[in-house]
């Protein structure tokens, strides 16, 4: 399916039993809403955390007699992601029903992609932590529509059976969604999180989607295994729904001690979809995949195959933003950045369009890259802002850039006015004139300074002029503790030797 | 001005020249409703305030300011979506829903100032050949009440073989407008797929489903037609027509070839269903037209293809009818699974019932690639049996039932024997081909239709050669119950 793979041989990671080596197998499947205007099938708005149901019309509520009409949008930003991830386009994709009866699907069908998807054979390179790259294969790439969300009021499980009554909200009804299925080529959990790390930047990157896992716009299922190594396949589970990146590392490493041990035990996995509880941290069977549905898929007769020529392709080919892998070359190439800096930028788009900003206002490119990757990302990391929200715009980083470049302020000084920028959202001149935070650079007032010093201290002006250059630094010492630290550290150095000399 | 010698175009006519209002129209046929359809069955729902009130809306209109259709009555399937009037299926299962929305036709028909008489009976959710399968009530044949009116559009026919309505809509999966029409003698058009938006249509089978009129002539059926095709945004797989349809004036069939299906005049074809169309072939010779039988291999297996995958789609179509949104729930279920399982039970009938069940058995894993995958393979060789035929042939004949109208109950405890009924009809349906039927005579004082199939998007030229037979045919026989209104 997915060329260029190395051999499974080759690749990292086995869980060790008691009774020796144990290799685990993981493919995820990534659901994306589709951060369109409109729903995937009829012109509701696609929101989040509306009054329930005042989003919704007879189309995506299932009346009777309502159709299904296509969003082009959808499909174009579905195109967007399956080209971003090296799939072959089908030239003849078609929607299916999948057929089964739940109370949040209105219709008692998905209207999805089967046997003919948007999107097949693809690949995602992953950067582990050291660096390295770990390709992933991406078996398809389709589009479907989401369900509603179900409330249940009384019982113990929070679930369905049991609940006193059940609510439905179908605001969330026919969202687009695009499905992302994964070859099973991972082999740890920390391979699975970096490979949804890298999916969720890959997809803002592509401006399609909100990824936002905690409000449901980017969910994950993981297909799990574990064989001894060269071994079959083993039984798989399903873990459903985990709803952040720690959680999807921590369900997995729960889900694969329990397989192992299960088998070291002489039990047999059942093949299954299960449940991860991050609170008590344990493992649930939801439902045995022995009486799983037969979902009767067939092809939806409401809607027409859609036929995708070459320049189609081509046009949204050309939409497709620069990508996180060919951003990063372009910064270590273009702007001499060091690979780590370029990584961090090129991740993250918001972060790499902001520092490409102030690298282009402020004309030094890497003071730019240490500034945004050091200074800046922390404050953005400590307190959860989005870069396009923080209070530092490009432009005023820009400026305070330039009051470092002309030696108006130190290195020092400048993280200090930066932190009075985050907290004000002033800009760095105000602040260094209100408070007086200038360096000295006005060569008499150091002068006259340095002169008294000079003066004042025949002793150690003797032994400089007697070649013990060291005490040098004395003499920095005393015109620095003077000027509060605003003395322009290479302009006194200059003016200092000067005077010694005599 | 008596009801049973109006067709919607003398309507048209007498609103036009002030000869009556769109009330008195409107008043006319409640009148013949309340007279007969106790006997024929037709209605489900007669909306009296809500069609007298449209009426006095275009009374109130200078005549000069009126659109050419402006105040003319018509009555709907009730599978038609109506904004606010309940709309059933003739389901238990949909009873008190009213639908948040009119169906594009509806509202077509809206823009072009027809007035709504009503909803009528059908079989439920458009399965059967009957109208016996309706869960409200039964519709008798205007010719002979003893008798079925075929369906499942009965109501659509019955009510303007009894002068109940001018015209009507109805909607054809397998023949479901053709054979009522066929079997009370009125004109009834299934027009090619995707020409008239199928949205506000209740879905029974969606890649053969199509709205068509039930007119009094053909004439009637060309104008109707005209006023509910078009492209619409709101159906994907609509596509409209070509042109407006114009009124048919075509009287000579000099040119025209026509191939009789010889594949539907066998067995199952009635000695007195024979013997009226070979009338009408004598009438299209007489008319200048040249017929010649023909084979279509393939339209035999029509029936067998027709019953996998109606009832396949079918039983997606139909599982929104779930309990949770709208309609009847069953009351007292236990847990949900109960709550689905009771209330379709109760409110789905038998044979809703048996479809739903062989179109989940087809779907079915294992089952799929045996049933679904074959038929949908039979489908395609009969679309290309049609387009050799075109080839040959102008238009393609045979009678539109193989038999007159049955007696009620005569095959309610034989599913095959009623699946036969619509043998003639479904192949156009499988093939998506435009098709109409037009009264050719009566064998034993009951109608006989005449079937004309033609091309894909073929329907102003199907209309001119459907005309120009009906005028040889030179018919004008109404039911004795349309005139006893005398």
């Amino acid at each position: 399916m997915s060329g260029g793979m190395p051999p499974r041989s080759s690749m990292p990671g086995a869980g060790d039993g008691a009774s020796g080596e144990w290799e685990v197998v993981i493919g995820l499947e990534i659901h994306v809403q589709l951060s369109t205007n409109t729903k995937m099938f009829c012109s509701c708005p696609v929101t989040f955390g509306e009054e329930p149901n005042t989003m919704v019309c007879p189309v995506c509520l299932g009346h009777p007699g309502t159709l299904p009409v296509a969003n082009e949008r959808a499909v174009e930003y579905a195109t967007r992601i399956a080209l971003a991830l090296g799939c072959r386009i089908a030239e003849h994709t078609v929607f299916h029903r999948k057929n089964y009866f739940y109370p949040d699907l209105p219709k008692s069908y998905q209207i999805s992609q089967f046997d003919l998807p948007l999107g097949l054979g693809g690949r995602l390179d992953v950067e582990l932590d050291d660096g390295s790259l770990f390709p992933v294969g991406v078996t398809r790439v389709h589009m479907e529509e989401d369900a509603g969300k179900l409330v249940h009021a009384g019982g113990a499980t929070g679930r369905i059976h049991g609940a006193d009554y059940s609510l439905v909200d179908f605001n969330r009804g026919g969202t687009p969604l695009v499905e992302v299925v994964s070859e099973p080529d991972m082999r740890t959990p920390e391979q699975a999180r970096a490979y949804l790390t890298q999916l969720k930047g890959l997809l803002e990157h592509l401006g399609v989607s909100d990824v936002n896992m905690e409000e449901g716009s980017l969910r994950c299922d993981a297909n799990v295994s574990v064989r001894r190594p060269g071994a079959p396949l083993g039984v798989k589970t399903e873990l459903k729904n985990m709803n952040s990146f720690r959680y999807v590392q921590r369900g997995l490493e729960a889900e694969i001690e329990r397989q192992i041990s299960a088998l070291e035990d002489g039990e047999t996995i059942v093949q299954a979809t299960v449940h991860f509880d991050p609170v008590t941290g344990s493992i649930t069977t939801l439902r045995s995949k022995e009486e799983a549905h037969d979902y009767r898929y067939f092809p939806e007769p409401d809607l027409v195959p859609i036929e995708i020529d070459e320049a189609y392709v081509e046009r949204v080919r050309a939409s497709v933003p620069e990508l996180p892998a060919a951003r990063r070359q372009r910064f270590v190439a273009d702007y001499g950045l060091p690979a780590g800096d370029a990584g961090i930028l090129a991740a993250n788009r918001p972060l790499g369009d902001y520092f490409e900003r102030v690298a282009e206002l402020s004309g030094d490119a890497r003071l730019s890259a240490n500034w945004v990757t050091g200074d800046l990302s922390a404050h953005l990391n400590s307190t959860g802002v989005g870069v396009h929200e923080s209070a530092v715009t490009p432009e005023a980083l820009a400026g305070l850039l330039a009051l470092l470049g002309d030696g108006t302020l130190s290195s020092k000084l400048a993280k200090d006015v930066f932190q009075v920028m985050l907290e004000t959202g002033r800009d760095a001149r105000a602040i260094v004139d209100e408070r007086g935070l200038g360096q000295i650079s006005d060569v008499v007032e150091l002068e006259g300074i340095i002169a008294a010093i000079v003066e004042a201290n025949p002793g150690p002006t003797e032994e400089f002029r007697q070649g013990r250059e060291k005490v040098l630094s004395f003499f920095v010492g005393q015109v620095m503790k003077q000027t509060k630290g605003q003395a322009n550290p290479k302009l006194l150095n200059e003016l200092l030797r000067k005077h010694l000399a005599g | 001005m008596e009801v049973f010698s109006l067709t919607a175009r003398a309507c048209r006519d007498l609103l036009g020249s002030g000869e009556a209002s769109a009330t008195e129209l409107v008043d006319l046929y409640l009148d013949q409703v309340e007279r007969v359809d106790d006997r024929v069955g037709a209605f489900l729902l007669v909306d009296r305030e809500g069609a007298l009130a449209q009426a006095a809306a275009v009374d109130a209109k200078p005549r000069a300011e009126r659109l050419p259709w402006e105040g003319v009555p018509i009555a709907l399937k009730d599978l038609l979506c109506v904004e606010g009037m309940e709309t059933t299926c003739a389901s238990r299962i949909l009873k008190g829903y009213r639908p948040p929305y009119d169906a594009t036709v509806v509202a077509k028909l809206r823009a072009a100032g027809l007035v709504l008489l009503g909803k009528l009976n059908m079989d439920e959710f458009a399965m059967g050949s009957s109208t016996e399968n309706s869960s409200v009530q039964l519709t008798h044949n205007p010719w002979d009440l003893e008798r079925v009116p075929g369906g499942s559009s009965g109501g659509s026919a019955a009510c303007v073989a009894a002068a109940e309505a001018p015209w009507s809509l109805g909607s054809d999966t397998g023949g479901s407008i053709r054979q009522p029409a066929s079997l009370c003698g009125v004109v009834g058009m299934k027009p090619t797929y995707g020409a008239v938006s199928r949205y506000g249509l209740i879905a029974f089978a969606s890649s053969l489903d199509q709205i068509g009129p039930l007119t009094r002539d053909v004439s009637d059926a060309a104008a109707l037609l005209d006023i509910i095709a078009g492209k619409d945004p709101m159906d994907s797989t609509s596509v409209g027509l070509p042109a407006p349809i114009a009124l048919p004036t075509r009287t000579d069939l000099t040119g025209l070839r026509f191939g009789v299906i010889r594949e539907f005049l066998g067995e199952a074809c009635e000695p007195g269903v024979r013997r009226v169309f070979d009338g009408a072939v004598a009438a299209i010779h007489a008319a200048g037209g040249v017929c010649d039988e023909l084979q279509l291999p393939s339209v035999e297996k029509g029936l067998a293809a027709y019953y996998i995958i109606a009832p396949a789609e079918a039983s997606s179509n139909l599982a929104r009818f779930d309990g949770v949104r709208f309609g009847h729930r069953s009351e007292g279920a236990s847990d949900l699974i109960d709550m689905y399982s009771r209330t379709r039970s109760e409110g789905f009938g038998e044979e809703v019932k048996r479809r739903i069940m062989i179109g989940t058995y087809v779907l079915s894993s294992g089952y799929y690639d045996a049933y679904y995958t074959q038929a949908q393979k039979t489908r395609t060789l009969i679309a290309d049996d049609f387009r050799r035929a075109f080839g040959q042939v102008d238009y393609l004949i045979s009678p539109t039932s193989p038999t007159v109208a049955f007696r009620i109950g005569e095959r309610t405890q034989d599913p095959l024997a009623m699946y036969l009924s619509d043998l003639c009809t479904i192949p156009a349906n499988l093939a998506g081909l435009p098709a109409i039927s037009i009264p050719a005579g009566l064998s034993d004082g009951l109608p006989v239709g005449l079937q004309i199939v033609g091309p894909h998007f073929s329907e102003q030229g199907l209309l001119e050669a459907a005309y120009a037979v009906e005028q040889g045919l030179g018919l004008s026989d109404l039911p004795p119950i349309a005139e006893a209104a005398r």
